[in-house]
């Protein structure tokens, strides 16, 4: 037994309302750059529906993840060792652009620049890639709702499996949501298909990452993922990938996407697994069987013998305290209520989800019978073949069995727990039914419904021992894009190259970008015509001239001279002379970096001036100009 | 007898241009690991991609192995091994113009669809249009030289092997012979001349990717895992001044 820990995230497919928020926000912390504008580490998709990138469950056309070869071993989907290297110089199973989406913004600077003229101007759509008039016709959500219908739901490749049986008339047609991220896999085959071994696993919590240094852009792992969770970056010429915010993690904190989940519907703990059983587990040949067989590797964190074995791994022993309250370990292990999303591909993801039960509900609360009661709501899981068995497509490889067998669970505790709200005899024969004791149905229940912060995140810190190990481990250069603050543009060989040595770590990147924001309290400075910067390129982190107020660094580096700003009026004037206790005064570097003003710069500061107090203009004390920004 | 310009040209370019290239390249990967990279463009485009990149990639990689033979392989070696003289050529014309034929026919293709496809052609850099231009030329003077020089003997029949690879060898033995090089027609001239052009660019340019071809993942296990070194913080070693130090209670200190 070789016990390892592996950070794992459970969704509740039941409270994701679709609203997004997960994939926005991610998007602002991760991928908000040139070269990634069509990248989604983390997507919410509308069940039935293509997904993004479109198809991409039809591993018959992508060849994504594991299959096992005639002898039964397990290899990858897209081929052995030799055909990956032979087919290095046209990947011929990767998605173009049109699975994704062009991507592309608009030309709104012709709604201000457009000479007078009859009819209102208009903002054309232009690509992003060529900077060309473009046709929009496809996007990340194109089917978002259902939209589009019959006609784009018949592309579902989940839904052609069972296609016989769905009519898909639209008013009988169900949905769900369903957010995905990369799944942090036991067995990746991004990894395992990765040439030049650029993609990992890190050993103390198992998240997936590709160094950027190492990665030389052979974009095998692409086809490798049969989740298309892994992104070609068309500027840099990298992957790039889902780092399961792993400086967030590191310190505790939860991931973005789950921090900001409206619904809080998704959960975050560490299991602990047994890395020996991984390829036999991986390698069961009946399909159905998988999902078991992925359970099996799993390890009880209150089994004497697994401690044991995980301090000998070296596994720190608050780290496997955190195993023990995972909320992961119990919704995947213990109710057995979290299934992985499509086993056959034998990656064993280590992204779980509750499948949803309002379907279910809907229906049988549409016939006119009490929705909540056990009895009814077993005989409608029977019943609707249709969605378990949908679920069954995507959770179980097809199996329905374990669908229905959690859709019963999820019924048995609303009508068990709604005798208790009402005041009622608790009725212990429906837990029992569902082969539960009360207490656990309780706990789950507490655990679905009323889990706080804490009890959904159980997430331990990395120990100070290990955070020099961790720190920066691999996507630092993640940040190198055209005029992020690491780069200062385009290298002499291409987008993001050079410049290697003078990036800023995530961290240091942090510091100054949240510093910046937070002494930063007038709006941008119009001063020169130059200086204006088309907020549509904005990657919303790098600072181009003219779209901040100078930086009141200590250095006083980007302090302008108001004098030599004709326009200077234009900005907001605030009062000259400063107020010490003000905003301003309060907000920005005050005292403590005083040393660093360089004298004879423009605009530095006389330290021992009292009157300027905390303000950060120029010393030249004029008017308006004086405290214009 | 040979002349100053003999020297300087046959002498002294390629050893400017040889020494740029090691150089070269050490410096690129200390200084730019993260743009050493392929900077594929197959996301903007596919369909001609997935036939002209290969014929371009395999056949260059024969006349790669063509020119290990021909200008790394004595004469003197072949015969001793009872190849004749032949033999030799005949292997050599017909492999070679298979090869060199892909390769043109693939680069050709390649930059008509980097010239056409629109995301691609705004993807290239100033840089990879400069070296297009420079491959091309080195490819298209191979090629004429293959043709007109051995195939159709235009000018009379030249010997590469007892001219440029004997010159060519001599670089790397110090035995020089500026002379043989003066002698070769002008199209074995040129293309000499415009592979060492090629050689001084090449570690600035995309090109660089040769150097990593991933070979070694045919030995190595699927799934790599990765766990820091003690000694090492991130991914890349400390700088020079900057390496950490510690009371030595840690396992990062040293």
């Amino acid at each position: 037994m070789k016990v390892m820990a592996q950070m794992a995230m459970v969704m509740n497919l039941d409270k994701c309302i679709g609203c997004h928020t997960c994939s926005v926000t991610c998007k602002q912390a991760w991928t908000n750059r040139t070269g990634t504008e069509y990248v989604w580490f983390n997507n919410v998709e509308t069940r039935p529906g293509q997904g993004y990138p479109r198809t991409y469950e039809d591993q018959s056309r992508w060849e994504g993840g594991w299959t096992l070869n005639k002898r039964g071993r397990l290899q990858l989907k897209a081929g052995g060792r030799l055909k990956n290297l032979l087919t290095i110089f046209a990947s011929p199973k990767q998605p173009s652009i049109d699975q994704y989406y062009e991507p592309w913004t608009y030309d709104y600077e012709n709604l201000t620049d457009a000479p007078l003229q009859e009819h209102t101007p208009v903002v054309r759509p232009k690509s992003l890639l060529t900077g060309q008039d473009m046709k929009v016709s496809w996007s990340a959500n194109w089917d978002d709702d259902l939209g589009g219908g019959p006609q784009l739901l018949r592309d579902d490749p989940v839904l052609a499996q069972v296609s016989d049986k769905v009519k898909l008339e639209f008013e009988q047609t169900f949905m769900f949501y369903l957010p995905r991220i990369c799944e942090h896999c036991l067995n990746p085959s991004c990894a395992a298909s990765c040439p030049s071994g650029a993609i990992y696993k890190r050993s103390e919590d198992g998240i997936v990452l590709v160094d950027q240094d190492a990665c030389r852009g052979w974009r095998k792992c692409v086809t490798g993922c049969p989740y298309k969770k892994v992104y070609f970056n068309h500027r840099t010429g990298k992957a790039e990938k889902c780092t399961f915010c792993f400086p967030r993690v590191e310190v505790g904190l939860p991931t973005v996407c789950s921090e900001t989940c409206v619904g809080r519907l998704r959960y975050i703990g560490l299991v602990l697994y047994d890395a020996d059983r991984v390829l036999e587990a991986a390698s069961e040949p009946d399909e159905t069987k998988l999902l078991a067989a992925q359970r099996s590797v799993l390890l009880d964190p209150h089994d004497p013998a697994v401690q044991r074995e995980a301090e000998r791994a070296g596994i720190p022993r608050d780290w496997v305290e955190a195993a023990q309250r995972s909320p992961v370990w119990h919704l995947i292990s213990r109710y057995e209520i979290a299934l992985p999303l499509h086993p056959e591909y034998r990656t064993m993801p280590m992204v779980w989800y509750i499948p949803p039960l309002s379907p279910v509900v809907d229906v049988v609360a549409e016939t006119g019978e009490d929705a909540e009661r056990a009895d009814n709501l077993f005989a409608a899981i029977e019943h609707l073949r249709i969605p378990v068995e949908y679920l069954a497509g995507l959770f179980t490889a097809g199996d329905t069995a374990p669908v229905t067998g959690v859709l019963k669970r999820l019924a048995a505790m609303r009508s068990y727990m709604r005798d208790i709200n009402l005041g009622r005899d608790a009725d212990a024969s429906i837990p029992e039914s569902v082969g539960m004791d009360p207490d656990e149905m309780y706990a789950m229940y507490r655990l679905l419904a009323l889990a706080k912060y804490d009890e959904r995140y159980v997430i331990p810190s990395a120990h100070a021992e290990q955070a020099h190990a961790l720190e920066e481990l691999a996507t630092e250069c993640a940040l190198d894009y055209d005029g992020g603050p690491g780069m200062g543009g385009s290298g002499p060989f291409g987008e993001g190259s050079g410049g290697a040595y003078l990036n800023d770590p995530i961290a240091v990147e942090n510091f100054h970008m949240l510093k910046q924001r937070q002494t930063t309290d007038t709006v941008a400075d119009p001063a020169s015509r130059k200086a204006r910067v088309n907020l549509l390129n904005w990657d919303g982190k790098s600072t181009p001239d003219g779209l901040f107020p100078p930086r009141p660094g200590p250095d006083g580096a980007d302090l302008r001279e108001p004098a030599s700003d004709d326009s200077a009026a234009v900005v907001q004037p605030r009062p000259a002379g400063g107020q010490p206790g003000g905003p301003a005064g309060a907000g920005t570097a005050g005292g403590p970096l005083e040393p660093g003003v360089v004298p004879g710069e423009p605009g530095s500061r006389s330290p021992g001036d009292p009157s300027r107090g905390g303000d950060e203009g120029p010393a030249d004390g004029s008017g308006t100009g004086g405290g214009a920004r | 007898m040979t002349s100053t310009l003999d020297v300087v040209l046959w002498v002294v370019v390629p050893y400017v241009c040889l020494a740029v290239f090691v150089l070269g390249h050490v410096w690129r990967y200390r200084y730019d690991k993260f743009g050493w990279t392929t900077r594929s463009s197959q996301l903007y485009e596919s369909r001609l991609l997935r036939w002209a990149s290969p014929m371009f990639h395999f056949g260059i990689l024969f006349v790669f192995l063509g020119h290990v033979m021909g200008l790394g392989i004595p004469k003197s070696w072949t015969r001793a091994v009872g190849m004749s003289d032949e033999l030799y050529h005949f292997l050599a014309i017909s492999i070679g113009t298979v090869a060199g034929v892909c390769t043109v026919v693939g680069m050709a293709l390649l930059i008509w669809r980097r010239r056409t496809v629109g995301p691609v052609f705004s993807a290239t850099t100033r840089m990879d249009k400069v070296m297009y231009l420079v491959l091309a030329v080195v490819i298209a003077l191979g090629m004429w030289n293959t043709i007109a020089g051995s195939i159709l003997n235009l000018g009379g029949h030249y010997d590469y092997r007892d001219g440029v690879s004997v010159w060519f060898r001599g670089i790397f033995r110090f035995d020089l012979h500026p002379e043989l090089m003066a002698e070769a027609p002008i199209g074995f001239q040129l293309h000499g001349m415009s592979a060492m052009l090629l050689f001084a660019l090449w570690p600035f340019t995309r090109l660089v990717h040769v150097f990593s071809a991933p070979v070694g993942y045919l030995w190595r296990p699927y799934v790599v895992y990765r766990s820091q070194g003690p000694n090492r913080l991130g991914t890349r070693a400390d700088r020079r001044g900057w390496e950490r130090v510690g009371a030595g209670d840690r396992p990062g200190d040293r």
